[in-house]
């Protein structure tokens, strides 16, 4: 493949590609079997600089641009895609923050993210509003000098560990009507409800945030009432590409463990990759890869250069997680009867793979964007 | 205190080695080139002294083609303060002899209290450099090192190496001295992201011959007191056997293999 990256992406690739092999990859089939966060892990990837990738320095972060970003999800997700979800959702938090927050506002709220010392959450959906965020009806009242906030949020990832979360409520009615709150992990009347038991990334935090009036001041509200909507736009974007990577990761994985298992086993005599069956398959996952690989460093370079990118983001959030649930397919077929164990890291794969067409915007939404701004364009 | 460290870029170590079809060495095309692991340890060594002891620099200094910087640059963005590279096409084939001499002559001006690498690089696994810069600089020497312990006053050095039957044996070295780092002396950290990000900003400097005031024949394929004939890979041996089943079952198994097929036992 090419892609040209500068010599500091290309460090910061390989620094997370050694981070991911040594540190990531040797516990995460435990991890998904017991379903443990990975603190001490999250802990160092902070220390690394991985959780504000994109914050300027001035602001806790690392002030790197999306490429980076992204070559470092890939190499996580490679790894461990539950360590890598986590890791794209608390960088995504602070994206609003960093476009919307006052000077006050990021130094207070925004660089104990983007430094790693907590971890931050992003809650907008609900039970009834995922695609749809028009239809959030959690509700913020305004009462003297601050906020009741009052609702439920759901599949809200890194929820019960996050110091720092951004809730969407709605102050009005319609589009307008919507407010983006940074929400700190003890606030009265902010709650960590159930868990959520996912079918892949075992290892990442997934529950329901419970707000029963919780007060939140005013000082903690992004932007105007109302500029909620507008506050987290640009960060559901920025997800896509962090879910693109996720997915290239996987794809990465996918091939990585389809030929080394290809060259080792053999059947009829031969190894598994000396059959012309076992060949087509890894020749379209390789092919799929090098393109999700492609397709999302180009929407990263676009954000990166201060272009527009929504379009981009959704064609290669499309691309690589409907590539991904087929090459999982290819390489856990590959592996036949063994795929199906937990005894090879293919299994563990194919349930984390799976999510990647439905979060951060499913794939029949990624196409609605495509479509609109498609139709706008030309 | 004064720190240089001896670097070597060397192929990664999941590299699948490929030889030329001329057998004159390997074939380096698409190979990923990394720090060499042992001067990690060496490195990471240096910054930890330097943390230490307040006003402390680190300096890299490697002998290699020009993208050897890359692999400098890591240690500038793990920490170290500057960069040395000795780069001319004349060094092509230089041995151990030749790159201990290239590399003394760089160091000699810099007058560093403590020179730290690795105990080999794991390329060519030849572990003579540093000896030999040892020689051409009249330093102690101290090698193979799992353990370093630096006196107060930065003039004498503690290292610890572990000899047969697990015992160990303490050297006590002046300084200046060359200490090579052996595994287990530390683990190294990683390059954070702002360390990258500053990485580029800090001195570094290329130096060819001409500017270190020696001539070809003295440190390149002529001044060479090896000449490699050939490379070859061993031979490819034969996939192993796994032998399923419960330990007793499969012991029993190995067993009868190792008397009826392999007719050893």
């Amino acid at each position: 493949m090419y892609f040209p990256i500068s010599e500091e992406e290309k460090m910061i690739q390989m620094m997370v590609a050694q981070f991911a092999d040594r540190e990531v990859a040797p516990g995460a089939a435990a991890r998904d079997e017991s379903g443990e966060f990975p603190r001490e892990l999250v802990a160092k990837m902070a220390q690394l600089g991985l959780c504000g990738m994109m914050v300027p320095p001035a602001y806790g972060g690392s002030g790197v641009g999306a490429v980076a970003y992204a070559l470092a999800v890939m190499e996580v997700s490679r790894a461990c895609a539950s360590t890598a979800v986590t890791m794209c959702v608390t960088n995504l938090s602070c994206e609003p923050l960093l476009a919307f927050g006052t000077e006050e506002q990021k130094k207070r709220l925004l660089a104990p993210v983007a430094s790693g010392k907590i971890l931050g959450a992003f809650a907008l959906t609900e039970p009834e509003a995922g695609s749809n965020l028009t239809e959030i009806s959690c509700r913020a009242e305004k009462k003297g000098g601050r906020y009741l906030l009052r609702g439920t949020k759901v599949f809200i990832t890194n929820g019960a560990y996050a110091g720092l979360t951004l809730v969407l409520a709605r102050t009005g009615e319609g589009n307008r009507g919507l407010t983006a709150f940074a929400v700190e992990k003890g606030l009265p009347g902010f709650k960590v409800g159930r868990e959520i038991h996912k079918m892949g990334l075992r290892a990442s935090n997934t529950v329901e945030i419970l707000l029963e009036d919780c007060e939140v001041p005013e000082a903690n509200r992004l932007g105007g009432e109302g500029e909620g909507l507008r506050a987290v736009t640009n960060a559901l974007y920025s997800g896509r590409i962090g879910i693109a990577a996720q997915a290239t990761g996987l794809l990465q994985a996918c091939l990585d463990e389809a030929t080394k298992y290809a060259r080792e086993r053999r059947q009829f005599k031969r190894p598994l990759s000396g059959h012309q069956a076992i060949q087509w398959m890894i020749a379209e996952i390789a092919t799929g890869l090098e393109s999700a690989r492609l397709l999302t460093l180009s929407a990263a370079a676009l954000k990166q250069r201060g272009e527009p990118f929504a379009r981009e983001a959704s064609m290669a959030k499309l691309f690589a997680s409907e590539t991904l649930i087929r090459s999982a397919y290819q390489a856990l077929q590959i592996h036949g009867g063994y795929g199906y164990t937990r005894e090879f890291p293919i299994e563990r794969i194919y349930r984390d793979a799976r999510v990647t067409t439905i979060y951060e915007g499913t794939s029949e939404v990624q196409k609605m964007v495509i479509a609109r701004e498609t139709l706008r364009e030309t | 205190m004064k720190i240089g460290v001896l670097m070597k870029q060397v192929p990664d170590t999941e590299t699948k080695i490929r030889i030329k079809d001329d057998a004159s060495g390997i074939v380096v095309d698409g190979i990923k080139w990394v720090m060499n692991p042992y001067d990690e340890y060496a490195v990471e060594e240096a910054l930890r002294i330097k943390e230490k002891k307040a006003g402390s620099t680190v300096t890299i200094i490697s002998m290699g083609p020009k993208r050897s910087v890359e692999t400098i640059r890591t240690g500038l963005a793990m920490g170290a303060d500057s960069g040395i590279l000795i780069d001319d096409p004349a060094l092509e084939g230089a041995d151990c002899y030749a790159t201990a001499k290239a590399l003394a002559k760089v160091m000699e001006p810099e007058n560093f209290d403590l020179i730290l690498c690795g105990k080999q690089a794991i390329d060519d696994d030849s572990a003579q450099v540093p000896q030999m810069v040892a020689e051409f600089l009249g330093m102690p020497q101290a090698m193979v090192i799992d353990k370093l312990v630096v006196s107060d006053d930065g003039k004498k050095a503690t290292c610890y190496r572990r000899i047969e039957g697990g015992a160990k044996e303490v050297l006590e070295v002046d300084l200046p001295a060359i200490v090579a780092a052996e595994k287990g002396l530390n683990e190294p950290r990683y390059a954070s992201l702002p360390g990258i990000m500053k990485a580029k900003s800090k001195p570094f400097k290329e130096i060819n011959l001409g500017a270190l005031g020696l001539k070809a024949e003295e440190v390149g394929a002529k001044g060479a007191k090896l000449k490699v004939k050939k490379y070859f890979l061993p031979a490819e041996k034969a996939p192993g056997k796994i032998i399923p089943g419960e330990p007793e079952d499969a012991a029993r198994a190995l067993v009868k293999m190792l008397r009826e097929e392999a007719k050893v036992v």
